[in-house]
Protein backbone atom coordinates (compact mmCIF):
# COMPACT_ATOMS: atom_id res chain seq x y z
CA UNK A 1 0.00 0.00 0.00
CA UNK A 2 3.01 2.70 1.23
CA UNK A 3 4.62 1.38 -1.86
CA UNK A 4 1.77 2.11 -4.15
CA UNK A 5 1.72 5.70 -2.73
CA UNK A 6 4.50 6.06 -2.94
CA UNK A 7 5.29 5.46 -6.84
CA UNK A 8 2.22 7.15 -7.22
CA UNK A 9 3.92 10.12 -5.95
CA UNK A 10 6.39 9.90 -7.83
CA UNK A 11 5.44 9.65 -10.86
CA UNK A 12 3.50 12.87 -10.41
CA UNK A 13 6.30 14.66 -9.22
CA UNK A 14 8.15 13.23 -12.13
CA UNK A 15 5.04 14.73 -14.57
CA UNK A 16 5.05 17.99 -13.12
CA UNK A 17 9.07 17.82 -13.35
CA UNK A 18 8.66 17.18 -16.69
CA UNK A 19 5.98 20.00 -17.76
CA UNK A 20 7.81 21.99 -15.72
CA UNK A 21 10.80 21.43 -18.29
CA UNK A 22 8.86 21.24 -21.22
CA UNK A 23 7.58 25.08 -20.77
CA UNK A 24 11.34 26.27 -20.18
CA UNK A 25 12.07 24.39 -23.27
CA UNK A 26 8.92 26.38 -25.46
CA UNK A 27 10.30 29.75 -23.41
CA UNK A 28 13.82 29.34 -24.93
CA UNK A 29 12.65 28.30 -28.25
CA UNK A 30 9.90 31.49 -28.31
CA UNK A 31 12.79 33.81 -28.09
CA UNK A 32 15.50 32.09 -31.07
CA UNK A 33 16.16 33.60 -34.45
CA UNK A 34 14.31 32.49 -36.96
CA UNK A 35 10.63 32.70 -36.24
CA UNK A 36 8.45 30.09 -38.08
CA UNK A 37 6.39 32.44 -39.39
CA UNK A 38 4.58 30.66 -42.36
CA UNK A 39 3.80 27.45 -40.07
CA UNK A 40 2.74 29.85 -37.00
CA UNK A 41 -0.15 31.27 -40.10
CA UNK A 42 -1.01 28.05 -41.14
CA UNK A 43 -1.44 26.64 -37.58
CA UNK A 44 -4.06 30.44 -36.86
CA UNK A 45 -5.57 28.81 -39.93
CA UNK A 46 -6.16 25.41 -38.68
CA UNK A 47 -7.25 26.38 -35.26
CA UNK A 48 -8.65 29.70 -36.04
CA UNK A 49 -10.08 29.52 -39.43
CA UNK A 50 -11.47 25.61 -39.34
CA UNK A 51 -13.46 25.88 -35.42
CA UNK A 52 -15.05 28.91 -36.63
CA UNK A 53 -18.33 26.50 -37.43
CA UNK A 54 -18.04 24.57 -34.26
CA UNK A 55 -17.84 27.60 -32.09
CA UNK A 56 -20.06 29.54 -34.37
CA UNK A 57 -23.22 26.95 -33.64
CA UNK A 58 -21.95 26.09 -30.19
CA UNK A 59 -21.99 30.21 -29.49
CA UNK A 60 -25.55 30.76 -30.91
CA UNK A 61 -27.08 27.34 -29.11
CA UNK A 62 -25.25 28.49 -25.97
CA UNK A 63 -27.45 31.84 -26.14
CA UNK A 64 -30.77 30.87 -27.54
CA UNK A 65 -30.87 27.74 -24.74
CA UNK A 66 -30.20 30.53 -21.79
CA UNK A 67 -32.98 32.75 -23.14
CA UNK A 68 -35.25 29.92 -23.63
CA UNK A 69 -34.81 28.42 -20.18
CA UNK A 70 -34.77 31.54 -18.53
CA UNK A 71 -37.43 33.37 -20.00
CA UNK A 72 -40.45 31.16 -17.82
CA UNK A 73 -38.94 31.95 -14.79
CA UNK A 74 -38.11 35.79 -15.15
CA UNK A 75 -41.91 36.11 -16.71
CA UNK A 76 -43.37 35.32 -13.87
CA UNK A 77 -41.59 38.32 -12.25
CA UNK A 78 -42.29 40.45 -15.01
CA UNK A 79 -38.46 40.55 -15.41
CA UNK A 80 -38.14 39.52 -19.27
CA UNK A 81 -36.72 42.77 -20.00
CA UNK A 82 -33.82 41.54 -18.40
CA UNK A 83 -32.70 38.68 -20.61
CA UNK A 84 -30.49 40.61 -22.54
CA UNK A 85 -28.57 42.15 -20.01
CA UNK A 86 -28.65 38.73 -18.32
CA UNK A 87 -27.32 37.00 -21.37
CA UNK A 88 -24.69 39.26 -21.99
CA UNK A 89 -23.09 39.68 -18.64
CA UNK A 90 -23.12 35.50 -18.04
CA UNK A 91 -22.25 34.61 -21.71
CA UNK A 92 -19.25 37.80 -21.79
CA UNK A 93 -18.00 36.65 -18.05
CA UNK A 94 -18.50 33.24 -17.57
CA UNK A 95 -20.09 30.86 -19.80
CA UNK A 96 -18.77 31.85 -23.33
CA UNK A 97 -14.78 31.82 -22.27
CA UNK A 98 -15.75 28.40 -20.54
CA UNK A 99 -17.54 26.69 -22.59
CA UNK A 100 -15.52 27.74 -25.54
CA UNK A 101 -12.25 26.66 -24.10
CA UNK A 102 -13.45 23.53 -23.32
CA UNK A 103 -15.08 22.88 -26.67
CA UNK A 104 -11.73 23.67 -28.13
CA UNK A 105 -9.71 21.65 -25.66
CA UNK A 106 -11.91 18.76 -27.60
CA UNK A 107 -11.14 19.91 -30.84
CA UNK A 108 -7.86 21.34 -30.96
CA UNK A 109 -5.68 20.04 -27.89
CA UNK A 110 -6.53 16.45 -29.20
CA UNK A 111 -5.77 17.30 -32.81
CA UNK A 112 -2.24 18.53 -31.71
CA UNK A 113 -2.12 15.79 -29.62
CA UNK A 114 -2.97 13.05 -32.24
CA UNK A 115 -1.05 14.97 -34.88
CA UNK A 116 2.84 15.06 -32.86
CA UNK A 117 2.17 11.86 -31.19
CA UNK A 118 1.72 10.13 -34.59
CA UNK A 119 4.75 12.44 -35.71
CA UNK A 120 6.82 10.81 -33.10
CA UNK A 121 5.92 7.43 -33.66
CA UNK A 122 6.52 7.79 -37.24
CA UNK A 123 10.04 9.05 -36.38
CA UNK A 124 9.32 12.55 -38.05
CA UNK A 125 10.43 14.45 -35.05
CA UNK A 126 13.05 12.43 -34.60
CA UNK A 127 14.18 13.21 -38.10
CA UNK A 128 14.36 16.80 -37.70
CA UNK A 129 16.39 16.25 -34.30
CA UNK A 130 18.95 14.50 -36.53
CA UNK A 131 19.19 16.76 -39.37
CA UNK A 132 19.49 19.77 -36.82
CA UNK A 133 16.34 21.10 -37.57
CA UNK A 134 14.60 22.62 -34.72
CA UNK A 135 11.23 20.42 -33.78
CA UNK A 136 10.70 22.34 -30.60
CA UNK A 137 10.50 25.59 -32.67
CA UNK A 138 8.37 24.09 -35.85
CA UNK A 139 6.04 22.42 -33.85
CA UNK A 140 5.69 23.24 -30.43
CA UNK A 141 6.29 27.20 -30.33
CA UNK A 142 3.81 27.93 -33.44
CA UNK A 143 1.12 26.16 -32.26
CA UNK A 144 1.29 27.13 -28.71
CA UNK A 145 1.14 30.61 -29.72
CA UNK A 146 -1.29 30.25 -32.69
CA UNK A 147 -4.00 28.88 -30.11
CA UNK A 148 -2.82 31.45 -27.59
CA UNK A 149 -4.20 33.85 -30.26
CA UNK A 150 -6.61 32.46 -31.81
CA UNK A 151 -8.64 31.13 -29.16
CA UNK A 152 -9.43 34.13 -27.26
CA UNK A 153 -10.43 35.93 -31.05
CA UNK A 154 -13.11 32.64 -31.09
CA UNK A 155 -14.58 33.61 -27.63
CA UNK A 156 -14.84 36.77 -28.93
CA UNK A 157 -16.55 35.95 -32.03
CA UNK A 158 -18.59 33.60 -30.04
CA UNK A 159 -19.47 35.75 -27.76
CA UNK A 160 -21.14 38.06 -30.28
CA UNK A 161 -23.12 35.08 -32.18
CA UNK A 162 -23.98 33.87 -28.49
CA UNK A 163 -26.03 37.07 -28.07
CA UNK A 164 -27.75 36.81 -31.67
CA UNK A 165 -28.75 33.58 -30.79
CA UNK A 166 -30.58 35.35 -27.31
CA UNK A 167 -32.21 37.82 -29.75
CA UNK A 168 -33.44 34.99 -31.52
CA UNK A 169 -34.52 33.55 -28.47
CA UNK A 170 -36.53 36.55 -27.40
CA UNK A 171 -38.13 36.39 -30.17
CA UNK A 172 -39.90 33.21 -30.82
CA UNK A 173 -41.93 35.01 -27.84
CA UNK A 174 -42.49 38.35 -28.02
CA UNK A 175 -41.01 40.99 -30.47
CA UNK A 176 -38.02 42.50 -29.73
CA UNK A 177 -35.76 44.43 -32.04
CA UNK A 178 -32.25 43.96 -32.77
CA UNK A 179 -31.26 47.27 -31.82
CA UNK A 180 -32.92 47.49 -28.70
CA UNK A 181 -32.19 43.95 -27.94
CA UNK A 182 -28.14 44.80 -28.06
CA UNK A 183 -28.42 48.03 -26.56
CA UNK A 184 -29.77 46.57 -23.50
CA UNK A 185 -27.32 43.58 -23.65
CA UNK A 186 -24.49 45.85 -23.91
CA UNK A 187 -25.84 48.42 -21.36
CA UNK A 188 -25.15 45.60 -18.85
CA UNK A 189 -21.56 45.24 -19.58
CA UNK A 190 -18.81 46.90 -17.80
CA UNK A 191 -15.05 46.51 -18.20
CA UNK A 192 -15.19 44.74 -15.35
CA UNK A 193 -16.86 41.91 -17.02
CA UNK A 194 -15.06 42.20 -20.24
CA UNK A 195 -11.88 42.82 -19.47
CA UNK A 196 -11.12 39.41 -16.66
CA UNK A 197 -13.14 37.49 -19.31
CA UNK A 198 -11.08 38.53 -22.53
CA UNK A 199 -7.95 37.81 -20.16
CA UNK A 200 -8.56 34.28 -19.24
CA UNK A 201 -9.29 32.93 -22.95
CA UNK A 202 -5.40 34.04 -23.16
CA UNK A 203 -4.62 31.55 -20.29
CA UNK A 204 -6.95 29.13 -21.56
CA UNK A 205 -5.52 29.47 -25.46
CA UNK A 206 -2.05 28.65 -24.01
CA UNK A 207 -3.22 25.57 -21.61
CA UNK A 208 -5.09 24.38 -25.09
CA UNK A 209 -1.79 24.71 -27.32
CA UNK A 210 0.87 23.76 -24.14
CA UNK A 211 -0.93 20.49 -23.00
CA UNK A 212 -1.57 19.53 -26.97
CA UNK A 213 1.89 19.97 -27.52
CA UNK A 214 3.10 18.51 -24.07
CA UNK A 215 1.70 15.11 -24.69
CA UNK A 216 1.73 14.60 -28.31
CA UNK A 217 5.78 15.60 -28.09
CA UNK A 218 6.20 13.44 -25.27
CA UNK A 219 3.98 10.17 -26.31
CA UNK A 220 5.12 6.65 -26.76
CA UNK A 221 6.36 5.03 -29.36
CA UNK A 222 3.54 3.02 -30.31
CA UNK A 223 0.47 3.12 -31.85
CA UNK A 224 -1.86 2.97 -29.15
CA UNK A 225 0.08 5.91 -27.69
CA UNK A 226 -1.63 8.38 -30.48
CA UNK A 227 -4.79 7.03 -29.31
CA UNK A 228 -3.79 7.79 -25.59
CA UNK A 229 -1.66 11.36 -25.79
CA UNK A 230 -4.79 12.58 -27.80
CA UNK A 231 -7.18 11.42 -25.02
CA UNK A 232 -5.23 12.70 -22.57
CA UNK A 233 -4.37 15.87 -24.28
CA UNK A 234 -8.59 16.58 -23.67
CA UNK A 235 -8.59 15.41 -20.44
CA UNK A 236 -5.76 17.31 -19.00
CA UNK A 237 -6.44 20.52 -20.52
CA UNK A 238 -10.17 20.76 -19.55
CA UNK A 239 -9.26 19.81 -16.09
CA UNK A 240 -6.65 23.03 -16.64
CA UNK A 241 -9.51 25.45 -18.15
CA UNK A 242 -11.31 24.96 -15.26
CA UNK A 243 -8.93 25.00 -12.56
CA UNK A 244 -7.85 28.47 -14.40
CA UNK A 245 -10.93 29.45 -14.33
CA UNK A 246 -11.42 28.58 -10.35
CA UNK A 247 -8.52 31.58 -10.65
CA UNK A 248 -9.23 33.33 -12.21
CA UNK A 249 -13.21 34.19 -10.64
CA UNK A 250 -11.03 34.14 -6.96
CA UNK A 251 -8.45 37.04 -8.79
CA UNK A 252 -11.31 38.77 -10.56
CA UNK A 253 -13.58 39.43 -6.88
CA UNK A 254 -10.47 40.27 -5.45
CA UNK A 255 -8.99 43.08 -8.03
CA UNK A 256 -12.44 43.80 -10.45
CA UNK A 257 -15.12 44.11 -7.48
CA UNK A 258 -13.15 44.93 -4.13
CA UNK B 1 10.06 -5.44 -68.05
CA UNK B 2 13.61 -6.19 -67.20
CA UNK B 3 13.71 -7.03 -63.38
CA UNK B 4 17.28 -8.28 -62.43
CA UNK B 5 19.44 -6.12 -61.33
CA UNK B 6 23.31 -5.70 -61.94
CA UNK B 7 25.13 -4.95 -58.64
CA UNK B 8 28.01 -3.57 -58.71
CA UNK B 9 31.73 -4.10 -56.95
CA UNK B 10 31.76 -2.90 -53.23
CA UNK B 11 35.06 -3.02 -53.15
CA UNK B 12 35.77 -0.90 -55.92
CA UNK B 13 36.28 2.16 -53.14
CA UNK B 14 39.73 1.33 -51.58
CA UNK B 15 39.46 2.10 -48.13
CA UNK B 16 42.44 2.79 -45.99
CA UNK B 17 41.99 1.13 -42.56
CA UNK B 18 44.30 2.45 -39.67
CA UNK B 19 43.87 4.78 -36.84
CA UNK B 20 43.92 7.82 -38.25
CA UNK B 21 41.04 7.48 -40.29
CA UNK B 22 38.66 7.19 -37.62
CA UNK B 23 35.18 8.40 -38.01
CA UNK B 24 33.44 6.95 -35.41
CA UNK B 25 34.91 5.50 -32.27
CA UNK B 26 32.99 3.42 -29.52
CA UNK B 27 34.28 1.56 -26.84
CA UNK B 28 32.54 -0.54 -23.62
CA UNK B 29 29.10 1.22 -24.64
CA UNK B 30 26.43 0.26 -22.39
CA UNK B 31 23.21 1.37 -21.98
CA UNK B 32 19.80 0.11 -20.09
CA UNK B 33 16.35 0.50 -20.01
CA UNK B 34 15.13 0.67 -16.52
CA UNK B 35 15.59 -3.17 -15.32
CA UNK B 36 16.96 -3.90 -18.94
CA UNK B 37 20.25 -4.35 -20.28
CA UNK B 38 19.84 -3.60 -23.77
CA UNK B 39 23.67 -2.59 -24.21
CA UNK B 40 26.15 -4.54 -22.44
CA UNK B 41 29.54 -3.69 -24.16
CA UNK B 42 30.00 -2.31 -27.29
CA UNK B 43 33.00 -1.46 -29.13
CA UNK B 44 32.79 -0.80 -32.60
CA UNK B 45 34.60 1.48 -35.05
CA UNK B 46 33.94 2.76 -38.39
CA UNK B 47 36.77 3.78 -40.80
CA UNK B 48 36.55 6.52 -43.51
CA UNK B 49 34.63 5.30 -46.63
CA UNK B 50 33.56 2.25 -45.07
CA UNK B 51 30.27 0.54 -44.98
CA UNK B 52 30.06 -1.50 -41.91
CA UNK B 53 26.86 -3.46 -41.43
CA UNK B 54 25.69 -4.86 -37.67
CA UNK B 55 23.70 -7.42 -38.12
CA UNK B 56 21.31 -9.35 -35.41
CA UNK B 57 17.99 -10.41 -34.66
CA UNK B 58 15.33 -8.31 -33.84
CA UNK B 59 15.56 -6.49 -30.00
CA UNK B 60 19.15 -6.92 -30.22
CA UNK B 61 19.68 -3.24 -29.55
CA UNK B 62 21.04 -2.19 -33.36
CA UNK B 63 19.19 0.34 -34.06
CA UNK B 64 20.05 1.83 -29.88
CA UNK B 65 23.46 2.01 -30.46
CA UNK B 66 23.04 4.19 -33.71
CA UNK B 67 20.75 6.45 -32.02
CA UNK B 68 23.53 6.90 -29.23
CA UNK B 69 25.53 7.89 -32.51
CA UNK B 70 23.19 11.02 -33.38
CA UNK B 71 22.50 11.64 -29.56
CA UNK B 72 19.13 10.51 -29.87
CA UNK B 73 19.76 8.65 -26.72
CA UNK B 74 21.92 8.61 -23.78
CA UNK B 75 24.29 5.66 -22.87
CA UNK B 76 24.68 4.93 -19.52
CA UNK B 77 28.03 4.51 -19.37
CA UNK B 78 31.38 3.94 -21.73
CA UNK B 79 32.86 6.23 -24.66
CA UNK B 80 31.25 7.15 -28.11
CA UNK B 81 33.47 9.32 -30.06
CA UNK B 82 32.10 11.04 -33.56
CA UNK B 83 34.96 12.62 -35.33
CA UNK B 84 36.88 12.15 -32.28
CA UNK B 85 34.12 14.09 -30.33
CA UNK B 86 32.80 12.42 -27.34
CA UNK B 87 29.03 12.56 -28.40
CA UNK B 88 27.38 13.21 -24.41
CA UNK B 89 30.02 15.61 -23.41
CA UNK B 90 28.84 18.24 -26.19
CA UNK B 91 26.93 21.48 -25.87
CA UNK B 92 23.52 21.75 -28.09
CA UNK B 93 25.12 23.95 -30.59
CA UNK B 94 28.71 21.35 -30.64
CA UNK B 95 25.78 18.27 -30.98
CA UNK B 96 23.91 20.80 -34.34
CA UNK B 97 27.37 20.55 -35.97
CA UNK B 98 28.22 16.76 -35.16
CA UNK B 99 24.84 15.79 -36.56
CA UNK B 100 25.04 18.07 -39.90
CA UNK B 101 27.93 15.72 -40.35
CA UNK B 102 26.18 12.57 -40.22
CA UNK B 103 23.03 11.04 -42.33
CA UNK B 104 20.58 8.97 -40.32
CA UNK B 105 17.87 6.71 -42.87
CA UNK B 106 15.42 5.91 -40.64
CA UNK B 107 13.64 2.18 -40.67
CA UNK B 108 10.10 3.87 -42.12
CA UNK B 109 12.11 6.94 -44.13
CA UNK B 110 10.30 9.40 -41.34
CA UNK B 111 9.07 11.89 -44.26
CA UNK B 112 6.82 14.98 -42.95
CA UNK B 113 3.54 13.92 -43.55
CA UNK B 114 2.15 17.23 -44.08
CA UNK B 115 4.80 18.48 -46.90
CA UNK B 116 5.20 17.79 -50.49
CA UNK B 117 8.39 15.78 -51.30
CA UNK B 118 9.82 19.18 -52.44
CA UNK B 119 9.31 20.95 -49.08
CA UNK B 120 10.17 17.93 -47.24
CA UNK B 121 14.07 18.14 -48.79
CA UNK B 122 13.97 22.16 -48.92
CA UNK B 123 12.70 21.75 -45.02
CA UNK B 124 16.18 21.31 -43.86
CA UNK B 125 17.79 23.52 -46.57
CA UNK B 126 16.34 26.44 -45.25
CA UNK B 127 15.94 25.39 -41.34
CA UNK B 128 19.38 23.95 -41.41
CA UNK B 129 22.20 25.76 -43.83
CA UNK B 130 19.58 28.92 -43.46
CA UNK B 131 19.86 28.79 -47.37
CA UNK B 132 17.14 31.81 -48.89
CA UNK B 133 17.27 31.62 -52.48
CA UNK B 134 14.29 29.56 -53.67
CA UNK B 135 16.11 28.81 -57.26
CA UNK B 136 19.41 27.45 -55.79
CA UNK B 137 17.01 25.38 -53.08
CA UNK B 138 15.06 23.91 -55.87
CA UNK B 139 18.56 23.25 -57.77
CA UNK B 140 19.67 20.93 -54.76
CA UNK B 141 16.53 19.05 -54.39
CA UNK B 142 16.36 17.88 -58.35
CA UNK B 143 19.56 17.17 -57.94
CA UNK B 144 19.66 14.51 -54.59
CA UNK B 145 16.40 13.30 -56.29
CA UNK B 146 17.90 12.60 -59.12
CA UNK B 147 20.36 10.76 -57.39
CA UNK B 148 18.02 8.31 -55.77
CA UNK B 149 16.25 8.37 -59.48
CA UNK B 150 13.36 10.15 -58.26
CA UNK B 151 13.06 13.36 -60.12
CA UNK B 152 9.29 13.01 -61.15
CA UNK B 153 7.65 12.58 -57.23
CA UNK B 154 8.79 16.24 -56.31
CA UNK B 155 5.52 17.30 -55.99
CA UNK B 156 4.02 14.47 -54.93
CA UNK B 157 2.69 13.67 -50.83
CA UNK B 158 4.30 11.26 -49.31
CA UNK B 159 0.84 9.53 -48.95
CA UNK B 160 1.07 8.83 -52.98
CA UNK B 161 4.42 6.63 -52.56
CA UNK B 162 5.56 3.24 -51.96
CA UNK B 163 7.15 2.20 -49.10
CA UNK B 164 10.53 1.28 -51.64
CA UNK B 165 9.77 5.72 -52.81
CA UNK B 166 9.74 6.93 -49.18
CA UNK B 167 13.06 5.02 -48.34
CA UNK B 168 14.73 6.64 -51.33
CA UNK B 169 13.34 10.43 -50.28
CA UNK B 170 14.01 9.84 -46.79
CA UNK B 171 17.83 9.33 -48.40
CA UNK B 172 17.70 11.79 -50.42
CA UNK B 173 16.63 14.49 -47.71
CA UNK B 174 19.04 13.18 -45.59
CA UNK B 175 21.76 13.23 -48.74
CA UNK B 176 20.96 17.28 -49.35
CA UNK B 177 22.80 18.22 -46.05
CA UNK B 178 25.98 16.25 -47.51
CA UNK B 179 26.80 14.48 -44.81
CA UNK B 180 29.91 12.59 -43.95
CA UNK B 181 28.66 9.66 -42.19
CA UNK B 182 25.72 7.71 -43.10
CA UNK B 183 23.61 5.67 -40.49
CA UNK B 184 21.04 3.25 -42.42
CA UNK B 185 18.59 1.87 -40.10
CA UNK B 186 16.48 -1.63 -41.88
CA UNK B 187 17.00 0.02 -45.02
CA UNK B 188 15.23 -2.66 -46.47
CA UNK B 189 12.86 -3.90 -44.01
CA UNK B 190 9.04 -4.44 -45.37
CA UNK B 191 10.81 -4.21 -49.10
CA UNK B 192 10.63 -6.71 -51.33
CA UNK B 193 13.56 -8.60 -52.66
CA UNK B 194 13.85 -6.54 -55.95
CA UNK B 195 13.12 -3.28 -54.29
CA UNK B 196 15.73 -4.18 -51.51
CA UNK B 197 18.63 -4.69 -54.19
CA UNK B 198 17.92 -1.88 -55.88
CA UNK B 199 18.14 0.66 -52.14
CA UNK B 200 21.21 -1.68 -51.43
CA UNK B 201 22.53 -0.71 -54.98
CA UNK B 202 21.64 3.11 -54.21
CA UNK B 203 24.04 2.84 -50.74
CA UNK B 204 26.74 1.91 -52.65
CA UNK B 205 26.01 4.43 -55.63
CA UNK B 206 25.77 7.31 -52.89
CA UNK B 207 28.73 5.73 -51.30
CA UNK B 208 30.47 6.77 -54.23
CA UNK B 209 29.28 9.83 -55.19
CA UNK B 210 29.16 11.24 -51.70
CA UNK B 211 31.93 9.80 -50.39
CA UNK B 212 30.32 8.65 -47.57
CA UNK B 213 31.18 6.06 -44.69
CA UNK B 214 28.46 4.45 -43.17
CA UNK B 215 26.81 1.89 -40.89
CA UNK B 216 24.10 -0.21 -42.27
CA UNK B 217 21.66 -2.05 -39.51
CA UNK B 218 20.37 -5.05 -41.31
CA UNK B 219 19.02 -8.58 -40.73
CA UNK B 220 18.71 -8.57 -44.57
CA UNK B 221 21.46 -10.57 -45.49
CA UNK B 222 21.14 -9.61 -49.35
CA UNK B 223 21.19 -6.25 -48.04
CA UNK B 224 24.56 -7.12 -45.73
CA UNK B 225 26.30 -8.88 -48.51
CA UNK B 226 25.52 -6.15 -51.41
CA UNK B 227 26.44 -3.15 -49.07
CA UNK B 228 29.12 -4.44 -46.60
CA UNK B 229 32.55 -4.38 -46.49
CA UNK B 230 32.90 -5.18 -43.13
CA UNK B 231 30.28 -7.51 -40.89
CA UNK B 232 29.63 -7.43 -36.96
CA UNK B 233 27.50 -9.85 -35.38
CA UNK B 234 25.27 -8.05 -32.71
CA UNK B 235 23.67 -10.49 -29.89
CA UNK B 236 22.45 -9.93 -26.28
CA UNK B 237 24.34 -6.70 -25.84
CA UNK B 238 27.60 -7.49 -27.37
CA UNK B 239 29.38 -8.14 -30.57
CA UNK B 240 30.09 -12.07 -30.91
CA UNK B 241 31.79 -11.57 -34.69
CA UNK B 242 33.44 -9.69 -36.93
CA UNK B 243 34.72 -10.14 -40.71
CA UNK B 244 33.65 -9.92 -44.43
CA UNK B 245 30.41 -11.78 -45.62
CA UNK B 246 32.72 -14.62 -46.75
CA UNK B 247 34.58 -15.22 -43.71
CA UNK B 248 31.70 -15.07 -41.35
CA UNK B 249 29.57 -17.36 -43.89
CA UNK B 250 32.39 -20.02 -42.48
CA UNK B 251 32.19 -19.39 -38.97
CA UNK B 252 32.07 -21.78 -36.41
CA UNK B 253 29.43 -19.77 -34.03
CA UNK B 254 26.06 -21.56 -34.28
CA UNK B 255 24.39 -18.29 -34.41
CA UNK B 256 26.47 -16.68 -37.01
CA UNK B 257 26.04 -19.23 -39.07
CA UNK B 258 21.97 -19.43 -38.58
CA UNK B 259 21.99 -16.14 -40.57
CA UNK B 260 23.67 -17.58 -43.67
CA UNK B 261 21.10 -20.86 -43.50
Amino acid sequence: MEQTIRSGVYKLLEKVGDQVNFFFSFLRHLFRKGFEWNEFIRQCFIIGYKSFPLIAITGFILGFVLTLQSLPTLKDFGATSYVPGMVSVSVVREIGPVIIALISAGKVASSIGAELGSMKVSEQISAMEVSSADPIQYLVVTRILACTLMIPLLTMIADAISLFGGFIGSNLDNKVSLHLYFNKAFKALAFSDLIPGFLKTIFFGFAIGFIGCYHGYNSNKGTESVGYAANSAVVSASLWIIILDGIAVQLTNIFAYS
Amino acid sequence: MQTELTIENKQSTDIEINGDNVVIEIEHLQKSFGEKEVLKDINLTLHKGENLVVLGRSGQGKSVAIQCVVGLLDYDSGSLKVFGKEIQELDDEELKDIRLKLGFLFQSGALYDSMTVRENLSFPLTRVLKMKDENEATRNVEDVLEAVGLKDAIDKMPSDLSGGMRKRIGLARTLILKPEIMLYDEPTTGLDPITSREISQLIIDLRKKYQTSSIIITHDMACAKITGDRIMVLNDGKFIAEGSYEDLEKSQNELVRSFFK
